[in-house]
């Protein structure tokens, strides 16, 4: 009877260890509190991003003061950066340390590697929903908008997955700001859409020189026709124009194919006829673009008060500013009955702690960022556009976009027709997709138009062989061999399921027998020893 | 007698010693390396091949190390190297290098970028600062660009924190002659916790100062600062 007892004892106990182990260093789920604790007093980090903008910053500040003066139990800290690239760094650091920020501007492609740690970033679907504390909640002491009154496309790219990990702050997409004084110079008008053909075209004639060895259009030693801040979205846009492979929802690499290789062998030959280059092998489109000489200057549409010959801020000296009309425009097409280019823009992700009432407290200053106040203002700051129908159709905006052209700083010409553009073609726009290694992935894209560039300014051979070598070493230098389907990094695969347990702890109470049988035996041998 | 020619003997060792030994010459290069002259003369894009010693180094990033290198004849700006972080703990004032890489310019810096370097055994060697206050606004100053130099009785004409408050670059804007320059503290070469840069934080408009820095250069020259000493 005793045996059959301790049998029993011992395989529940079995069953208790092995579903124990499993997931026992995870950080806690969140879960929402029922009520928010007005008398605890809270310390939040945000981690911030502003465009090398005061402005910006005074902006920032500016919520962080009046959301704390409506929540005067919670202080926020706002930690600036200008650097995306540094955000994500400083967040890996401090995964690992347990110290990360509790709200952090960043971009889906980050989010995706944060989650490789356990509960990292909180998922934002229930809080969103929550009566009292989502969007729109009763017990909110800010106009927040309600779900539906976000942009759809902007909250769906928060999602990885099937869960949202951010919400959407603000939005742009690129533009091509021209020097339509020099288009026409060279005896050129602009087409409704513009194309890749056009602008190499106008590139071509651009870079006849004279006897002096100045450049006709301009009359400079210098000329840069055609400048591409973003690599990375330059190659994904083409990609996606083109209809040709990048990744797959799942992560599948496709990047490295013919389309992308025909490409950039054409972009090697403009580069090779001083038609082309990047700024970070020149420096900023705006600068060269301001000093007349460039023409095709590509960047974010939240550059645009850099843009053009009145631009409310400047980089330059003045005796270099150089007067020309600019025109704004979407980026470079191939099919021109079908534009598509890129939704880009910061999004914000609350990261959980040990604390549910923390959490709550970061949740609610996420969300804060979202009312009118704060999206309009920044807004307006650069050519970004608000992520809520609430701000977008708001009398306030809506006077705001009115009023282009009639100040050379809050209505710029140049900036309000860049919002404009980010306005009406956000049907156009498109993400990628977003997984574990989706970010070294964008990089690789980036790098393959930065080496192409810089391999023909030095003289080069930029042939078929060359790029597939160039292949293989952006493959191993991102790791991207290891990147697809099913490589998500430490995936949640849930608790074990019945069986599994089952089948466990009939392994162990095997074992457990086969040591109680060697200690019985062992026991009579000793017993049987002494009784001899 | 024996003393005498004891005495004698050490003598003649200590002075052929001293013959054999050479003289540390900071300008030498190993064959194969460019002179600063024809590192000058190359044209953008062009593979180049340096010899120089470490002045400063910014902050070591992701297998990446930006240096500011000098020998006696001009100065040298490496961008982001690539550097182990062992290595890097390595490139002190005054080690010598030689750095392979490509010439580019970017907003009118002339730099090494994609670069390697090696150590190479030498003597240290630091600048000393060039005063370059009279070649303010001519256009003879760009000759001296990425060296150590100083600037003597500047008016700061404004103080900005890039992002409106200290942790990142402060960008100062200073007068001479009624003309005036932007300055940097950077904050990856002198970080907040440097006395350089507590000391321009503090700066007020109309305060004179002596600048010590490198001769960087954005759009125009944008010393990167060094030292600040108030009159």
């Amino acid at each position: 009877m005793k045996r059959i007892v301790c049998t029993i004892i011992l395989f529940i106990l079995c069953i208790f260890c092995l579903s124990g182990c499993h997931g026992s260093k995870r950080q806690e789920l969140f879960e929402i509190p029922e009520e928010f604790d007005t008398e605890k007093q809270y310390e939040i980090t945000f981690w911030a991003k502003n465009d090398t903008n005061l402005t910006q910053v005074a902006i920032y500040e500016k919520a962080v003061a009046d959301f704390e003066a409506l929540y005067p139990n919670i202080n926020v800290t706002l930690r600036l950066y200008t650097d995306y690239g540094r955000i994500y760094n400083d967040v890996i650091t401090n995964i690992a340390t347990g110290t990360t920020p509790n709200v952090c501007i960043t971009y889906p492609d980050h989010i995706a590697t944060y989650l490789t740690g356990d509960n990292t970033v909180v998922p934002l679907d229930e809080l969103m929903a929550d009566e009292k504390f989502g969007l729109g909640g009763s017990e909110l002491r800010f106009d927040s908008p309600k779900k539906d009154e976000i942009i759809g496309k902007y909250l769906a790219e928060g999602m990885i997955g099937d869960k949202h990990y951010a919400i959407p702050f603000l939005r742009s997409t690129e533009a091509c700001y021209v020097n339509k004084t020099f288009v026409e110079k060279l005896g050129f008008t602009l087409p409704e859409t513009l194309t890749w053909d056009f602008i190499w075209e106008v590139c071509e004639k651009a870079v006849e020189k004279d006897a002096d060895g100045n450049f006709l259009v301009n009359g400079q030693p210098v000329l840069l026709p055609c400048i591409y801040k973003s690599t990375d979205n330059m190659m994904i846009q083409v990609l996606r124009q083109k209809d040709a492979d990048y990744s797959t929802d799942a992560g599948e690499i496709g990047l490295f194919n013919d389309t992308t290789k025909e490409f950039l062998l054409e972009l090697a030959d403009h580069t090779a006829n001083g038609e082309f280059s990047t700024f970070k092998i020149s420096s900023y489109p705006a600068n060269f673009l301001n000093a007349g000489q460039c023409i095709f200057a590509i960047d974010s549409t939240a550059g645009a008060t850099w843009m053009g010959s009145d631009a409310p801020l400047i980089d330059i000296a003045e005796d270099r500013l150089v007067k020309f009309e600019t025109e704004v425009m979407t980026v470079p097409q191939f099919d021109t009955e079908n534009p598509t280019m890129i939704s880009q823009g910061p999004s914000v992700c609350v990261f959980n702690k040990s604390d549910d009432g923390e959490v709550l407290a970061s949740w609610l200053f996420a969300q804060y960022l979202l009312t009118n106040e704060v999206q309009i203002a920044y807004s307006q700051t650069e050519g970004y556009v608000p992520v809520t129908s609430k701000a977008q159709k708001s009398p306030e905006y809506l006077d705001y976009l009115a009023r282009e052209g009639e100040d050379n700083d809050l209505y710029y010409e140049v900036k309000l027709k860049a919002t404009k553009l980010a306005l009406n073609y956000t049907d156009k726009t498109f993400v990628t997709p977003v997984f574990n290694g989706s970010a070294s992935l964008r990089n690789a894209a980036g790098q393959l138009i930065e080496e192409v560039t810089k391999a023909t300014r030095r003289g080069r051979e930029v042939d078929s062989a060359y790029i597939d070598s160039l292949y293989s070493e952006m493959i191993s230098l991102h790791r991207l061999d290891g990147i697809g389907a099913g490589s998500g990094g430490k995936a949640d695969l849930g608790p074990l399921p019945p069986t599994a347990i089952m089948l466990l702890s009939l392994i162990a109470t095997a074992w457990v027998f086969i040591g109680i049988n060697i200690l019985v035996q062992t026991l009579k041998k000793r017993k049987n020893q002494g009784n001899s | 007698m024996k003393k005498f020619l004891a005495v004698l003997m050490i003598l003649c060792m200590a002075v052929s010693l001293f013959a054999c030994a050479e003289k540390f010459d900071p300008a030498k290069k190993s064959e194969g390396v460019m002179s600063y002259a024809d590192y000058d003369a190359a044209a953008m894009d062009a593979e180049v091949v340096i010899e120089a010693y470490v002045q400063a180094t910014q902050s070591w990033w992701e297998n990446k190390i930006t240096a500011y290198l000098q020998d006696p004849d001009g100065a040298y700006f490496c961008y982001e190297m690539a550097c182990s972080e062992e290595d890097a703990a390595k490139l002190t004032k005054g080690v010598k290098i030689k750095v392979t890489g490509y010439k580019a310019e970017w907003s009118g810096e002339v730099e090494i970028v994609d670069a390697k370097f090696e150590f190479v055994e030498s003597e240290k060697w630091v600048a000393e600062a060039t005063d370059v206050t009279a070649l303010l606004g001519k256009d003879e100053l760009i000759k001296h660009q990425n060296k150590f130099v100083t600037f003597k009785g500047l008016t700061v004409s404004k103080v900005e924190y890039k992002n409106g408050e200290p942790g990142d670059d402060i960008y100062v804007t200073v007068s001479k002659d009624g003309a005036e320059y932007s300055f940097c503290v950077e904050r990856y070469l002198t970080d907040p916790d440097t006395a350089v840069y507590k000391a321009v934080g503090e700066l007020k408009e109309g305060d004179v100062v002596d600048i010590d820095g490198f001769l960087y250069w954005y759009e125009g020259v944008n010393t990167h600062i060094t030292n600040v000493t108030k009159k």
